[in-house]
Order: structure tokens, then sequence, then C-alpha cells
């Protein structure tokens, strides 16, 4: 494969920010602006499309490998995909268009500049999952916080600014640590290339304060228990298509960059720190549910169930079980689509209401009856109930928690529980009930777009909740792999 | 016979400044000739310099005083384009202070002599006397502004401060001579190997009187007041060129003749080199003239330079050098940004002048943006590999505890660049300033933007020319 596709995949929407920058802004170009956006998007979906359709799911090497030399003698700028990360590039290529389209109502001003963020944004977030040199994948996981910035800062709420700083400083500082750890592993192995440290292995000395350095980073982004506290004020501050970006692939990043660089680099001191990891994910998962049934704002509770949902993927990884680990990704995935469903469900009647208490509604059912079935798909999608791709993610993650750790597993199981009363009781106070509100009486049904995009994300999360093998096929070969890397390594020692 | 065409560029601006200066006393209203003439010279200037000595490895004159190797010629070639860029865009704000006379470019070019003779010198008299040839047309230059209250005392608390930093940087000269026998570098190298008490003395207070020029903490206490106090283009010199020049000089001093006296100095500079990043960042946070705050910043980013000097390797001084040379692109980027904010003849420097400016400057703004990310280490502008290239010199020695608290100060310092962000796109917008800005100064920014911006597109280049650089 000569053609550099996985460049073309992570330039693309750059060259259609470049596009949408000539584009003059004023209220006539609106639409031009947004026809072109979703158009690079939409193609760079296709593109991702075709590539899931060649990939080759019986290996578990990096295809579509890209190697140039960047900063000679140091640094290639090397990318490629392997059946974990194919998964999130084709989230992310998803998610973003329905973002785009999402626009319509919530970004009243610099329409323009709103899609050129995202569109870079969805260029950085591509790099991310298909770096495959340490300090490219950096580059790109820091490069996203200037868009993300900027996103929260300009178009988001009331309270925007001190969301937009807290999410930025948070961050940073995880990642600089990092970066340390990063330049450090280029002075003991004498390279930052993922592949060849796979190989080569890291000195079991180094492993923990290393593993350390790249966890700071990774749990602040997570977010895990207790560096969750920017996330919940980003979300709530940040516009709808904000929100779906961050919930949906932001932190991906993290659960991905656990799987691909805490276990694959550092297993010796995965091992050491799993109880650690565990423990923090069982507080995510019990604490923040708890927090969630207290909230009085739905955009809110949503962030925090989401980092409740991150404590699962977090557990499941540490398992280090077939299970646990396909699960962690499944769940990913599917919490990807259900967030970014469930903000815009709030973005839907926000843009109408202007309010996202949940007090201000109840009885929605009666005026709004399309909006609720699609609300409660995403609700039940969200408690993990059978038939939706949340039961497949959470069910897999507690078997393998279950081979691993009886106690975490009955625990976490709890978290369930906890996560279908905190869902429900949201659906019910806002959907059922009686018809309170007087205003909420003129409030109109899904318009077409909003009814697009919310099909859109219910059509993969029932189908991938009924029959997931597309999924665990793509991922499987890649997660035995690891395993077995991992084992290897372990009983060398 | 001497090589006299190793220091031909010094001897061309020399002659230039006697000429013009002449020119100056004959001819009446001669300020735009000689401001276009002296940009003359120092593109004359920098051919030569090219020319001449760029592919020079190692020549010395006049009985080894002078060295002409591949930092020399570098840093040369940086001080020039960083004066030349300077005095272009400086002639619509001299204008209007109406300062626009002859003396302010041949102040320029002449201080510009002094650095290039600091630059070159391998003696203690020869690095004297360019550094005092520099001292003095940068005092006259920040008291420029004349009429200006604030302009005068910037200039006399630099002149007193620098000469009392002159005096003990001598004072370290002759205990270092006393113990040499010699103001020659290389025999000074050579000499000093002993662990006297007293040596230390002379090096510390050399130091000390360096740290001074280039405003490490905890001698740094001049810096903001006459960043602000000067006419802000003598500012823009004086965050950058001179700087460029005491770097070269630092660099020369530790790895030349004190290379042997390596335990005597790591832990003097390790320290100016945490001090001026901590105190740089959070300093910076209280600030509400953007020239004070670039002052504390240029504070800051001078903390990391010195971190990759730090380190006593070649890998360190490189990584410095190319620190030097991206930041010298981005403070003349954000200069370029400063001298656009300009209404009806008047020139605004609070960071509150900034507010909404996205509204009605979108592209200036944008190249704020991409500044201030950059000078915060953000990947994937210049800032970021700047930094990254120190962290990984430094790393290379295993100096942790350097690394680590050099990165925490980014992220502090991350905090002030982000409250400019913050009051340029978030805040509520104010009047417009006017856009009739000379086409130089648009140039300047748009270059130096498009440099921070697409650095990450090619990064050998810079690291190629640098790493020929090879002093230990």
């Amino acid at each position: 494969m000569n053609f550099p596709i996985l460049s073309s995949l992570i330039l693309l929407p750059t060259v259609g920010a470049l596009f949408l920058f000539f584009i003059k802004e004023k209220e006539g170009n609106n639409a031009t602006i947004k026809y072109v956006a979703l158009f690079t998007t939409v193609v760079n979906f296709l593109i991702s499309i075709y590539l899931w359709v060649v990939f080759d799911q019986s290996t578990s090497n990096f295809q579509f490998i890209e190697d140039r030399i960047w900063i000679k003698g140091f640094i290639n700028y090397k990318v490629g995909i392997d059946g974990i990360s194919i998964l999130f590039i084709i989230l992310t290529t998803f998610i973003t268009p329905l973002c785009i389209i999402s626009v319509n109502n919530s970004v009243k001003n610099r329409l323009r500049d709103f899609l050129i963020a995202i569109l870079i944004m969805e260029s950085f977030m591509i790099g991310v999952f298909s770096a495959l040199d340490l300090v490219v994948f950096y580059l790109f996981f820091e490069a996203g916080l200037i868009p993300m910035f900027l996103i929260i800062g300009i178009w988001g709420g009331a309270r925007r600014v001190y969301s937009a700083f807290k999410f930025f400083l948070y961050t940073l500082l995880g990642s600089v640590l990092m970066l340390v750890a990063i330049i450090s592993i280029y002075w003991i192995t004498g390279t930052t290339d993922v592949v060849k440290l796979y190989e080569v292995g890291i000195d079991v000395k180094y492993q923990n304060l290393l593993w350390l350095a790249f966890f700071s980073s990774f749990a602040v982004k997570t977010p895990m228990w207790p560096v969750h506290t920017w996330l919940p004020d980003a979300h709530v501050e940040a516009p709808t298509a904000g929100s779906v970006l961050l919930a949906a692939i932001l932190l991906k990043m993290a659960g991905y960059g656990f799987i691909r660089f805490s276990l694959g680099l550092f297993p010796e001191a995965s091992e050491i720190f799993t109880p650690l990891i565990y423990v923090l994910s069982v507080i995510a998962i019990i604490f923040t549910s708890l927090i969630a049934l207290m909230q009085e704002d739905m955009k809110k509770l949503i962030a925090y169930s989401s980092v409740a949902h991150m404590g699962f993927v977090t557990l499941g990884i540490f398992t280090l079980k077939q299970q646990g680990i396909e699960g962690s990704i499944i769940q990913m995935i599917s919490h990807g689509l259900v967030s970014a469903a469930l903000f815009l469900t709030v973005g839907v009647v926000y843009d109408r209401m202007h309010s996202r208490l949940i007090s201000t509604y109840g009885g929605l059912v009666s005026v709004i009856p399309k909006y609720s079935i699609l609300f409660m798909v995403f609700a039940l999608a969200s408690l993990g109930l059978p038939g939706t791709s949340g039961f497949i993610g959470e069910f897999l993650i507690l078997m393998g928690a279950f081979k691993d750790n009886f106690l975490v597993a009955v625990v976490a199981s709890l978290g369930v529980i906890l996560g279908a009363a905190y869902m429900l009781w949201l659906y019910k106070r806002v959907v059922f009930g009686k018809l309170i509100n007087e205003d909420l009486k003129k409030i109109v049904d899904l318009n077409r777009s909003e009814y697009f995009i919310l099909s859109c994300l219910a059509g993969p999360i029932l189908f991938y909740g009924f029959y997931p093998d597309p999924l665990i096929n793509t991922i499987e070969v890649s997660v035995t792999d690891l395993i077995n890397m991992y084992e290897t390594s372990l009983a060398s020692k | 016979m001497e090589n006299l065409n190793l220091i031909l560029p010094e001897i061309f601006i020399s002659l230039s400044i006697m000429f013009l200066l002449t020119l100056g006393v004959f001819k009446k209203d001669s300020s735009k000739i000689t401001f276009n003439l002296s940009l003359f010279v120092i593109l004359i200037t920098g051919i030569i310099t090219i020319n001449e000595t760029f592919s020079v490895t190692r020549e010395t004159l006049f009985n080894e005083s002078i060295i002409i190797d591949h930092m020399s010629s570098l840093m040369k070639i940086i001080t020039l384009i960083g004066g030349f860029l300077v005095l272009v865009i400086s002639s619509s704000y001299l204008k209007i202070f109406k300062i626009y006379n002859i003396e302010y470019p041949i102040l320029i070019l002449s201080s510009i002599l002094g650095m290039m003779i600091m630059i070159s010198s391998n003696d203690l008299i020869v690095f004297y006397m360019g550094l005092e040839l520099q001292s003095l047309a940068l005092y006259v230059l920040a008291t420029y502004n004349r009429d200006q209250l604030k302009s005068s005392e910037a200039g006399l608390k630099y002149f007193v401060l620098s000469a009392l930093s002159s005096g003990l940087l001598l004072y370290g000269c002759s205990l270092v001579y006393g113990f040499s026998g010699s103001t020659n570098f290389d025999i000074i190298s050579n000499q000093l190997s002993s662990n006297e008490y007293v040596l230390t003395f002379g090096i510390v207070f050399i130091l000390v009187g360096l740290a001074f020029k280039i405003s490490a903490v905890p001698f740094h206490m001049w810096a903001p007041d006459v960043y602000e106090g000067s006419p802000t283009t003598v500012t823009l010199f004086f965050t950058i060129v001179p700087k460029v020049a005491a770097l070269t000089v630092f660099i020369r001093f530790l790895y030349v003749p004190f290379l042997n006296l390596i335990d005597q100095w790591q832990m003097i500079v390790v320290f100016l080199s945490i001090a001026s990043m901590v105190f740089g960042a959070v300093a910076a946070i209280g600030q509400t003239n953007l020239k004070r705050l670039v002052a504390y910043s240029s504070i800051g980013h001078i903390g990391y330079t010195l971190a990759g000097l730090a380190t006593a390797s070649n890998e360190g001084i490189q990584s410095s050098i190319t620190y030097i040379s991206i930041y010298v692109v981005m403070n003349l980027a954000l200069f370029s940004c400063l001298l656009m904010l300009r209404r009806k003849d008047q020139y605004y420097e609070d960071i509150d002048d900034l507010s909404g400016l996205s509204k009605n400057h979108p592209l200036l703004s944008l190249c704020l943006l991409l500044i201030l990310f950059s000078l915060a280490g953000i990947p994937p502008l210049a800032g970021f590999f700047a930094k990254f290239y120190v962290f990984k010199a430094v790393l290379e020695q295993s100096m942790y505890f350097l690394a680590i608290v050099g990165l925490l100060s980014t992220v502090v310092a991350a905090f002030y660049y982000l409250r400019i962000i913050k009051i340029i796109y978030f805040d509520k917008e104010k009047d417009k300033y006017d856009t009739d800005h000379s086409l130089w100064l648009k140039f300047s920014l748009t270059f130096s933007t498009i440099l921070i911006l697409f650095y990450f597109i090619f990064p050998s280049q810079l690291v190629e020319v640098v790493s020929r650089i090879n002093i230990i």
C-alpha cells in the first residue's frame, strides 16, 4: 500500500478547515460553510469505512504503516493502525459529521471559526489514534487542547472561561510528565518507535516511574477519580457539539493510551499498579454514580455518568483478560455513541427551552413523543440494557473482572445498578410525570436534522447490541496478541 | 598576515557607522536616507558574514583574541536578522513619537557591532570592549524617547544597574586573570584547573555579570522597568538581540575558559535556570502591562535556554541555541502584533486593550493566538520544539529535577498566556484599531507567524545548522 491513506485521513479535515478559512464569514455564507465542513467529514468517514473494509482482521501487525524521517536521526513520523485503533478512528470520523450537522441552532455566532476548530480537532484525534511514535502521539495528544480550549471558551455557557482554563491546565499538567517519560524512554532505549519498543521492551527498573508519568496524563484525560473534576465543568459549559466531541472521543484517547502504551510498554509496572487502578476505578464507578444521582443539571449528570463508565473501562483494561480488554474497547465505542447521543438529546431540549435543569422539564412524552422514544433508547443503552451496545461492553468487562478479582467485580456490579438508578430517574423526571411547566406545551418535536442525527446514533447502538461480532472480530487478534505479549514479558522476568 | 576577510563584517559595519555619522553632520533631514542605508548596511553585513565565515570551522585572529567558528557565525546572522527586522518595523512607530532621527539607526548599528565583537571574542579584553560598546548604545536607546519620563527613567535605571554589573564582571575578569596569567580564553582554560576559593569568586562574579545581561533571576530586576519604559521598538530590540549576544558569550565563558571547572558552575547555572523559569512564570501572572508581561515571559524563556546550558554537553548547547533562535522569531512576531495596536497615533500596551480583539481583527488575533500558544510551548507550534530539544538534552544528562521543574513551570506560564488569549477571544470587544500598517510590519508578522506555525513540517533544517556547533 503506497498511497498514504492514513496521512490523508489525518490531513483531510485540516485541508477542509483551510478552505473554510478562505470563505468570508457572513450570514449568506453559513450554508456553504456548513456544507464544506460536512462534505469533508463525510468523505473522511467514507475513507475510514473503506479502511475498515480492506483492513486485514487476521493479523495483529500494524497496517497501512507510513514511516518517514521527520527530525533526522531522532524521530520518524510513523503512523499505522491495528484492530484496536481502527475502531476509534471510525468512531471519530462517524461522530464528527454528526456534530457538524448538529450545530444548526446551538452556535449562533462565528459559525465558520467553530467548524474550523472542529475540523482541526478531528485531524488531531485521528492522529492520536494512528500515531505509532511516542513523540508523534504526544504532539497530537497535546495539540488537541488548543481547539478544545477555544470551543469551550468562545462558544460555551456562562462559566466558560473558568471551565476552559480548568480543562486546559489540568490536562497540560498531566501531560508534561508524560513528555518527560517519553524523552526518558528515548534515552533509555534509543527509540520512540512503538513497534520497536514492543520488541525491545523497557528495563524493569525504569518501568514504575515511567508508568506513573503516563498514568498521570491518562488519568486526567480519562478522567479517573480524583482528577475528574474538570470534566463536569467542561461538559456543562461547552456547546453541545463540544460536549459530544469531548465525551465521545477525547476521553477515549486516554483509554486507548492505557491499552497501547501502559500495557504494551510497561507490562511489569502495569502488573504492580493494577490494584491502584482497580481501587480508583471502583471508587469512580460507585462514587460518581452516587454524585450523578444528586445532579439537577442534565449535562452534569451525563458528565458524571461518563466518569463512571470510564471507570468500567479502566477496570476492564487492567483485568488483562481477553474479555476485559475487549469489553473495555466495546464499552468505549459504545459510550462514545451513547454519550454523544445523550448530550445531543439534552442539546435538543436546551435549544428550545434554554435550560438544562431537570426541574424545568417533566411530562415531555405527551408533547414530543419521537424525542422521548429516542431518549429512552439512549438512556437504556447507557444503563446497559441487554440488546444495546452498552450491555455488551459492561458484561464483558464484568466477566473479565470476575475472573481476576471477585470482590472488585462485585462492587463494580453495584455500579451497574446505580447506573440504572440515575439514568431511569433522570428519564422519569424529564419525560414522564405531569406536564407542569406551561412553556413546555409549545415545545416542538425533533426536526429533520435532529431526527436524522439521533437515528444515526441509535442505529449502531442497537445493531451492535444484538450483533457485536463485527466489532469483536476486528479487535480480537490484536487483543489476543497484546495479552500474549504481556504474559510472555511477565513470564520471562 | 592575518586573514582579515574573517572580520570583514565588523570592519564593514564600523566604517559604515562612521560614514553615516558624517552624512548626518553634513546633510540636513537625512533621517530617511540614514534609515535606508542602515538597512542596506545590515543586509550587506549579513551577506558578507554568510559568505566569509559560515563555512569556517574554527579560525582565530590577532593572537587568538578573536574567534570565528560555527557558533559565532550563526549567532551573528541571528543578531543581524533580528537587528534588520527591528529597524525595519521601527520607522512608523518612531515617526509617530517624532523621534525619527539619524541617531536611532546608528545606535542600533553600533550596538550590533558591539554584539558581533562580543560573539567573536576569545579574550577577556576584546569581550569587555564589545560588551561596553553595545551597552553604551543600549543606554541611549532605552532613553531614546526622552520627552517621556518613563523612557528617561528606564535609561537611567538600565545605565546604573548595567554599570554595576559591568563592574562585577570586570572584577571577576581580573580575578581570573590573576589566577591564569592571561586574558586569552584558551590559555585560561589550560591554566585553570585548581579548586581555589578565590577563583570560584572570579567565576561567580563573571556569571553574575552575564546573568544580569541576559536578565536571569535573581539579576532580573531591571528588565520589567526598562522594558516598560523604553520605546516599544527598543524593547523589542532589548528582548531579542542583546540576549542572543550575551547568551553566546555565556556559552563561550562556560565552555572555553571554565570548561574544567564544571563542578563549580554547574550548580549556579542550574539555580539560575530554575529560578528564572519559576519566577518568570509566577511573576507574569499579575501583570497588566503587556510590555512588563513580555519582560517576565522573556525571563522565563531565558531560564529554559539556561537549562540547556546547565547540561554541560554539546547537545545542551545546541538545544539552547535552537531555543533562542525560535524565541527570537516568536518575540518578533509578538512585538509586531503589539505595534499594530494603534488608534489615532496612540499605541496601546495594556492587556485590557486587547479585549475582544478577535471580533474586529480576526487575522491579527489568529496570529496572536498562534504566537501565544507557541510561547506557552503547546505542540505543534515552534515553541514546543524549542522546549522539547532543551528537555531532551536535559534528560540525557539525567537531570530529572531540572526537567520536571521546567515542565511544571510551563504549565504555570501557560496560565498567563491563556489569560491573554481569553481576553482576546472571550471578552467583549472594544473600538477598532487602525489597520494602515506599514508593509514591513505586516511582512514581519506574517513571516514570523508562518515560521512558527509550519516549523513542525521541516524541523530538521534548524537542527542541522545548529548541530554543527561543537564547543566541547
